[in-house]
């Protein structure tokens, strides 16, 4: 934007001061071409290009500011409070690396399963609804402005709800569970908006750093607890935390599969680091409330979501919906680790928003092979000896699965330990023993899943299936990336101190 | 007290719009109806909005040449034009999906569609476990 009137001025510059934006314009720019695209595979080269570029622009920034830096960007060269203004630091440069990457992984493998499961004219809307979702995502954890977080809200919501809808073609049930997660994230979106509200008749300001300064000079005062708890209540929509979670399993389970992906590995991510923004950023002046409001409210809906989510994924019988439910039990951790808001805390929560979309991202992968694979849903039933028809496939599974357990050497290991160390930090016992609880009883369901698909002989008569690299190699880049991070976490675990810094380093 | 009253009179009509509208969502089975309450709720927000930018005696926003003109303020108007907005997307999209699921459901009461749901699990074919779609 700034300089492209320049005639004589390097490219390469322009491109780098303009990365902020580029990195949630190009999807957002990049939809509607998609859109008009008749030839499905046409339109995914296109999201393949927004969402690989958008990973290449989240890690120069990564690299920009792992050392602490934070980088503004004025949308249109308005200052704030004017204009609109663009944040890059620590934290919103790791959650957007995790994402971006995900989102290009999960777009890579998406071709095949889309072939399967959309109807071929459908193709390009799909891939235009992905190209805008992504963009929303993105948005959201860049804007430094409280009522344009609002607006990315919503156009990350209406795309994924489309995205979840067009599960119609295999099974009509997507159009409800579209329908209600619409309703719901409306509903959520809107609280956050009154929130908003509240807080801008008191403060006169939008932009996140301002309120940030204002807030604590107000005092305290009712509307700003009003405010507060209304942009909090919205978010945890969002984020799907217990009791609020209620449209996530439906809308991952019945959604076609590499929108599960998608969606299970990045959409709740983006909504809980803005739930960390907002509790420690525009609210970082006034610990006292934050503090009182996670302790009692978010702490006990987060180990209450995790025994919910851990039980109700115990007596689930289609993968997907297990899958689903287990994601409202690993959200509970992360939101746990954050709602604790000490430095430690917050890191664990930040290494497992990374952790979690590794894990989750691969295992709804691997589930999207299968179902291309066998033809139609994948429930317990029909995977039956899976490991040994499709041995590819079902080792990354394999190795996903054992990280989400918390198996050492791999990835949830490293998360399940710092949060340990964080509560152990705390000292909050009651918390570390409901934890631990809780994690024993997802190698239940765990071993449910691993049993049927590898101790379990395969049917008589049953051939081997075919299975596709387009979805394999991008499913073994993630299992790898499970093993990677636990074995060697240091780059993720400095990267998740650094966000922690920089949300409450000048706090505490 | 009158004052009073008309000073709040706004708010009151946010407030009760407010709740009217999220018991619509919660308590309504029929979808439009749900979708109706949805639009009443962030409706409520707009007014709201609109409320706290007013300004008591402020004109229209627009630059005259008298210096002491009272100006009501513009910024929330701007903001819930783009609310409006996102709230018409919504409500188309919420509308399409209705549409859809009347297709396939041959229903919009939640209750029946909740039912055509078990129904459709019970009766659900076991497909042959060999021979996938390749």
């Amino acid at each position: 934007m700034s300089g492209a009137d320049m005639g004589t001025v390097d490219l390469g510059a322009v491109l780098i001061n303009n990365l902020p934006a580029l990195l949630v314009v190009v999807p957002l720019l990049l939809a509607p071409i998609a859109a008009l695209v008749p030839v499905s595979s046409l339109a995914w080269v296109l999201a393949l290009a927004g969402t690989g570029a958008s990973f290449i622009a989240a890690l120069l920034l990564q690299s920009i500011t792992e050392n602490g830096i934070r980088l503004t960007y004025f949308l249109g060269n308005w200052e704030p409070p004017w204009g609109i203004e663009f944040v890059v630091d620590s934290a919103s440069s790791l959650t957007l690396v995790v994402m971006t990457a995900l989102a290009f992984l999960a777009t890579l493998a998406a071709r095949r399963c889309v072939d399967v499961e959309i109807a071929t004219k459908d193709g390009g809307k799909f891939y235009a609804a992905w190209l805008l979702a992504c963009g929303g995502l993105y948005g959201l954890v860049l804007t430094a402005d409280a009522f344009n977080l609002f607006v990315f809200l919503e156009i990350s919501a209406l795309a994924s709800t489309i995205l979840i809808g067009m599960g119609a073609g295999t099974d009509r049930r997507a159009l409800v569970a579209g329908y209600n997660y619409l309703l719901i994230g409306a509903v959520g979106a809107t609280f956050y908006v009154i929130g908003v509200g509240f807080i801008y008749a008191m403060t006169g300001t939008l932009n996140m750093a301002d309120l940030a300064s204002r807030l604590p000079e107000i005092g305290t005062g009712t509307v700003l607890y009003v405010g507060f708890g209304f942009m909090v209540a919205g978010i945890l929509v969002k984020a799907a935390i217990f009791p609020v979670h209620i449209w996530l399993p439906a809308a991952y389970s019945y959604a076609p599969s590499p929108a599960s992906t998608l969606l299970a590995a990045i959409a709740t991510k983006a909504a809980l680091y803005v739930l960390a923004r907002i509790a420690f950023t525009i609210f970082g002046g006034m610990p006292d409330v934050v503090e009182l409001a996670l302790a009692n409210i978010l702490v006990p809906l987060a180990v209450a979501g995790i025994f919910v989510g851990t039980v109700m994924a115990i007596y689930e019988s289609d993968i997907k919906k297990l899958l689903a439910h287990s994601s409202v039990a690993q959200i509970g951790y992360i939101a746990l680790g954050l709602a604790l808001a000490t430095p430690a805390g917050i890191a664990a929560g930040f290494i497992h928003i990374g952790n979690h979309a590794l894990i989750k991202g691969g295992l709804f992968m691997a589930v999207g092979g299968f179902v291309v694979a066998l033809g139609s849903r994948a429930s317990l039933d029909n995977l039956t000896g899976i490991g040994r028809r499709m041995p590819i496939t079902a080792t990354a599974f394999l190795i996903c699965g054992l990280s989400l357990a918390g198996l050492p050497l791999t990835a949830g290991f490293i998360s399940k330990l710092y949060l340990v160390r964080a509560i152990l930090e705390t000292e909050s016992y009651v918390i570390l023993s409901l934890v631990l609880i809780s994690s024993a009883l997802s190698v239940v369901y765990l071993w449910k899943i691993m049993e049927v698909m590898w101790m379990q002989p395969a049917p008589v008569r049953s051939a081997k299936l075919i299975e596709n690299p387009t979805i394999y190699v991008p499913l073994w880049i993630i299992a790898i990336g499970n093993i990677w991070f636990g074995i060697d976490a240091g780059w993720l675990v400095s990267a998740a101190k650094m966000a922690a810094l920089a949300l409450v380093g000048a706090g505490v | 007290m009158i004052e009073q009253l008309a000073f709040s009179w706004n708010y009151i009509i946010v407030v009760i719009l407010m709740m009217m509208g999220l018991f619509i969502v919660i308590a309504r089975t029929n979808l439009i109806k749900k979708l109706i309450g949805l639009t009443i709720f962030q409706t409520s927000v707009f007014m709201f909005y609109i409320s706290l930018g007013k300004i008591a005696g402020g004109t229209a926003p627009i630059l005259t040449v008298d210096p002491n003109t009272l100006y009501s303020n513009p910024l929330p108007h701007v903001l819930i034009l783009t609310a409006i907005v996102v709230g018409v997307a919504t409500t188309a999209l919420g509308l399409a999906l209705i549409l859809r699921i009347n297709e396939a459901f041959g229903s919009i009461e939640e209750d029946e569609i909740l039912a055509a749901k078990v129904s459709q699990a019970m009766a659900r074919p076991q497909r042959p476990i060999s021979g996938g779609a390749e």
